[in-house]
């Protein structure tokens, strides 16, 4: 099955933004492909390269960009969220992307499923 | 040039059910605001497109919200503007507007009045839902 994902939250207060990654994770492991990752609203703050949790907590950012690597996963931050927020290009880490709202539709119009994960 | 165009042939002719749904108050956290946000993108791709509104959701839609107080914008002349984008589909929970003491003739745009299960049954006939 194709899905779409959609990211809501920040990362490390919310947990969506773990079982967004661990849904994707998981569904590529078993086959199925992620036609889109498209973080919105505080869901853009997953995509920023200086993000340094303590060494013994799990780096939600360099996972996301591991599996984008690994999967050839399409990240993509809202551009409109994320100026909001303070984040451009160069913030970004590797395999995260901006780009327009139009995005999301077109993950919702091409995926078998889009799952999202929010509170 | 729609945003849809601009991206060429990918998802051309798809027609699909797209419902948002808006659960949270207009202000407070910035959900309906960014939700309407791509409810209003959603247009550009000739898309079957309907709007729920549920829970404090329905405050999104009340008349006379004055912001000036909380310095924030006043957004919700947009949902009036929404027929212009051909956006006719607006779902209200009965439910939800009688626990907040609320009726039709508090809202600012014409909609349809839904129980819990007619919503719940309408949600089920979508292609896509995104809650916001």
């Amino acid at each position: 099955m194709k899905f779409g994902i959609l990211v809501n939250e920040g990362p490390y207060t919310h947990q969506a933004s773990d079982s967004a990654y661990l849904f994707t994770r998981t569904a590529l492991e078993k086959g199925h492909q992620i036609y889109r990752v498209f973080f919105y609203h505080d869901g853009v703050n997953n995509a920023t390269k200086y993000t340094e949790p303590p060494q013994d907590d799990r780096h939600i950012v360099n996972r996301w960009s591991k599996l984008a690597e690994q999967y050839e996963v399409d990240l993509v931050v809202c551009v409109a969220a994320a100026l909001r927020r303070g984040i451009k290009d160069e913030l970004l880490a590797p395999g995260f992307r901006i780009s327009g709202l139009g995005q999301l539709v077109e993950a919702g119009i091409q995926s078998d499923r889009l799952v999202e994960f929010g509170d | 040039m729609s945003e849809a165009e601009q991206q060429g042939e990918e998802g051309a002719g798809i027609v699909k059910k797209f419902m948002f749904v808006n659960r949270k108050a207009p202000y407070g956290t910035i959900y309906a605001l960014e939700g309407l946000e791509v409810v209003l993108i959603s247009a550009a791709f000739d898309q079957d497109v309907s709007l729920a509104f549920v829970d404090d959701g329905v405050y999104q839609l009340l008349k006379g919200q004055q912001t000036k107080g909380i310095e924030e914008k006043n957004f919700s002349p947009a949902y009036r503007a929404l027929e212009g984008y051909d956006i006719e589909k607006l779902y209200v929970e009965r439910e939800a507007l009688e626990k907040r003491g609320l009726s039709e003739e508090d809202l600012l745009v014409d909609v349809q009045l839904m129980s819990s299960a007619e919503l719940a049954e309408l949600m089920t006939a979508q292609d896509v839902v995104i809650g916001f």
